[in-house]
């Protein structure tokens, strides 16, 4: 195992490099000018060409990446264009509130699908089963964006009970230890700012939820059906297995695989940021920043954000593939 | 008070300021050497308590005011004035200093003559050097702090205005509470907390429905989607404001460009446009703008009212064509903007309006758009026939807006703001003359003059005015629009 992760994580700096030199060039190849969208309608010449100095824009390509590459091996990601303050202190204070978010979207994601999934293969054709079908469907094409507002004009406009935005009660200051405020707030032992939090989370967090939670469902549901079939089930209940014992131990046991694999992926799209839950719900998570980085061609913060994501994808894909080892001995070689 | 702005604020440095977002918050926890007076784009003394203008207009001494302190307690002196200058000669890796670069090549050495007088020399003369101290950009830093931090002064914001800063959580919010011992008076709200919530009907939302669980609510916001302004105006927990802005969009016709080198052909695209109609659709009808008759708002002075706006005429816009060679119609590429803007809030629906319009007069107009930084580049470039575009004021001052979009210095390609590429000996000099003239009334009558040549002149089709707005829930008192978009939070209460 041990032997597994060295490799892995060995793997991580090529990986990374390759990454950032496509990023590099991509980000390279949006057109439009950095400085004329800071300067906007204002610009002129002489101040767009200093900007571009000021900036190192007018430097050959290759000459800007080995400088960006000297930066990174030191830690210094650059300071970003539009708001002037390191890049890596900008990621670091919108990344937590993504890995919250996320957190919390894979976990209902996981305790609803998983069970939900397993009865709809037990009970295979029966009404359960039509409706957890029919239902994961929605979920899949739902746009989010809708839903989203539709929860809003529920829970807060109407019942009142979840707040719409924003992540904790104007009125609280938590002081950051992780940066996720579920925890912070306990950590703290402040009861009131943790209700706050665990409340502003609770919108987003269902809204995000939905679609892995589909997915998670569909997916137990078909790896669930595939394993009862197998000749080691009827044995298990030949030999006088419990019903219970046979469909969570035997049987989950071996459809954990697929649900693992399709977890881990959701789990990396939704550290990348969610993007339109992020919006709607006005979550300053890094999903955000990152468009915006687009938005205003601020190349250091975009480049910054992109790390950040590759890095996530692959200490997801590496956490995946420990769970494959725990799950199934025969890859522990 | 919590007020709900669509976008986080960039930087908290007012030198290194470029969007409204940022003033918005900068504006309370500076002030300058002068401000525009409450609700008005006429200057008044701030921390400088009195100005004299040397007889060769280059040297103007400021008297400060006595006994001012910054928020960290240190006097804000000759000194400090000197130093938030001389600061933005010389910006730090990370920030930008755009507006210096952009408004005051013309300042040359200031010099702290005692710890309240400063002097401030100029290499030329310049007419619009006072309104342009009043803008936000100029607020004067806290020299200690600004050296502590340097750059990240930024994120540590310390001046002498009415607020001070307590803290900022990017894109959660930013927390300011007042300043006790403001030279006017300490302000009546306690604390101002400004949101980002980015979803303009999300943002109406959390206003009408205002506190929720027990937690503060929004109690103030800007940005609005034109569809909501019936369901604000129907709400009587809500109060609109609105007052046209200090903004103008317009149809640039590229002076440099076949047909449009015709003077004709661009009088008849100002015949040719139902401009009333596009304000009906776009603008709520005239709730939300106003059509712009002139390059620049009539709340400026210098504006000139005595100009006979084009009225809409397909039939003379038709004859003119026919006169100037084109009987049978022409083929015009009409770019929009793929950006919102106040002044230009859908472009591509105005554009194929102005298209169907144009179609009337036997103008077959195709309607492109490229993507922003794409566009405005193309622009500047002179790769356009006719464009929208528009423009939002920085400092109360004519000179603003008209030297920005007819003087031919900023008509050169690559980098115009002249985006009809206009040049007139006579209207370039009427501008110069007007930026050295000391008197105002002078100074006016030089501005309408412009305004006269540049409408028959026809370089652009001016479109609209668009009002700037602010809702804000019944128990919030005091607060006003200014004209150059000010938020200010010293004067308001909650009832």
């Amino acid at each position: 195992m041990i032997k597994v992760v060295a490799r892995r994580l060995a793997l991580l700096a090529p990986i990374l490099l390759g990454v950032v030199a496509i990023v590099f060039a991509a980000v390279r190849l949006i057109p439009g000018d950095p400085a004329t969208v800071i300067l906007g309608e204002r610009a002129t010449e002489a101040a767009k060409a200093a900007l571009r100095h000021d900036l190192g824009l007018d430097r050959p390509i290759a000459v800007q990446f080995a400088g960006y590459l000297g930066g990174l091996v030191q830690g210094d990601l650059g300071r970003s264009l539009s708001t002037g303050n390191p890049v890596l202190y900008e990621v670091a204070a919108r990344f937590p509130a993504t890995l919250e978010l996320a957190l919390a979207a894979l976990a209902l994601a996981m305790l609803i699908g998983v069970p939900l999934g397993l009865y709809a293969a037990v009970r295979r054709n029966s009404w359960i089963d039509q409706l957890a079908t029919g239902a994961s469907l929605v979920g899949v094409s739902m746009p989010i964006f809708w839903l989203g507002l539709v929860l809003m004009l529920v829970f807060s406009a109407q019942m009142r009970v979840l707040p719409l935005s924003g992540r904790l009660d104007l009125a609280s200051e938590v002081a950051p230890l992780t940066g996720l405020y579920l925890l912070d707030t306990l950590l703290r032992g402040d009861l009131p700012a943790f209700r706050s939090a665990a409340l502003h989370l609770a919108l987003p967090a269902l809204t995000l939820a939905t679609v892995p939670l589909a997915v998670v469902g569909r997916m137990t549901r078909a790896a669930m059906l595939e394993v009862l079939g197998q000749d080691y089930i009827r044995t298990a209940r030949a030999k006088g297995a419990g019903e219970h014992r046979v469909n969570w131990k035997h049987a989950l046991r071996n459809a954990a695989i697929p649900i693992v694999t399709v977890s881990g992926l959701q789990a990396g799209t939704l550290l990348s940021g969610a993007v339109i839950t992020e919006t709607i719900f006005s979550w300053p998570g890094i999903g955000g920043l990152a468009v915006g980085a687009v938005f205003s061609r601020d190349f250091p913060l975009l480049q910054g954000c992109v790390l950040v994501f590759a890095l996530t994808f692959v200490l997801v894909n590496l956490l995946t593939d420990l769970a494959y080892q725990i799950l199934d001995p025969r890859l522990r070689a | 008070m919590v007020f709900a702005k669509s976008k986080d604020a960039n930087r908290l440095d007012p030198a290194d300021v470029t969007d409204g977002e940022s003033s918005a918050v900068t504006e309370n926890i500076f002030d300058g050497l002068l401000r525009f007076r409450d609700q008005s784009t006429e200057i008044e003394p701030a921390l400088a308590l009195s100005w004299h203008l040397s007889a060769d207009r280059r040297t103007y001494t400021f008297k400060l005011r006595p006994g001012v302190k910054f928020h960290d307690e240190t006097p804000c002196d000759a000194a400090a004035v000197k130093f938030s200058f001389d600061r933005q000669r010389k910006p730090l890796e990370g920030q930008l200093m755009e507006y210096w670069q952009s408004f005051f090549s013309a300042v040359g050495p200031v010099d702290a003559l005692d710890p309240l007088t400063v002097r401030v020399q100029l290499l030329r003369p310049d007419a619009t050097f006072l309104p342009k101290l009043a803008m936000f950009s100029m607020g004067i830093v806290s020299p200690t702090a600004a050296r502590k931090w340097g750059a990240d002064f930024s994120r540590h914001p310390v001046g002498t205005g009415p607020f001070r800063f307590v803290s900022w959580k990017p894109n959660e919010k930013i927390v300011l509470e007042a300043n006790p011992d403001h030279w006017a008076g300490r302000p009546r709200l306690d604390r101002v907390i400004f949101k980002p919530v980015l979803e303009n009907s999300v943002r109406l939302l959390e206003l009408e429905v205002g506190s929720v669980a027990g937690e503060a609510g929004v109690m103030g916001m800007d940005g609005l989607n034109p569809d909501d302004l019936q369901r604000v105006l129907a709400n009587p927990e809500l109060r609109l404001l609105s007052q046209p802005g200090l903004n103008v969009g317009y149809l640039a016709l590229n002076t440099t460009r076949p047909p449009l080198t015709d003077r004709r052909v661009r009088q008849a695209l100002n015949l040719a446009l139902d401009r009333q109609n596009l304000v009906k659709a776009f603008f709520a009808d005239g709730k939300l703008g106003v059509v712009a008759r002139n390059p620049m708002p009539p709340l400026l002075w210098g504006y000139a009212h005595d100009v006979a706006d084009y009225p809409h005429d397909p039939d003379r816009a038709r004859r003119l064509l026919a006169e100037a060679g084109y009987p049978g119609g022409l083929k015009l590429e009409v770019w929009a903007m793929p950006v919102a803007r106040p002044y230009m809030p859908l472009g591509l629906k105005i554009g194929e309006v102005i298209q169907a319009d144009l179609r009337k007069v036997g103008i077959d107009a195709e309607v492109v758009t490229h993507e922003w930084a794409t566009y405005l580049d193309k622009m500047g470039n002179g790769d356009h026939a006719a464009a929208l575009i528009g423009w939002v004021g920085d400092y109360g001052d004519p000179d603003n807006f008209l030297y920005t979009f007819f003087h031919s210095s900023n008509a050169r390609k690559g980098s115009a703001s002249n985006y009809a590429f206009y040049r007139n000996p006579r209207v370039d000099a009427l501008l110069d003359a007007a930026r050295e003239a000391p008197d105002p009334a002078r100074r006016a009558a030089l501005y309408r003059e412009v305004q006269h040549i540049v409408h028959e002149d026809a370089s652009w089709v001016p479109l609209f005015h668009a009002r700037q707005m602010a809702i804000l829930r019944k128990g919030v008192r005091g607060y006003a629009l200014q004209p150059t978009g000010s938020k200010l939070f010293a004067g308001v209460w909650l009832q």
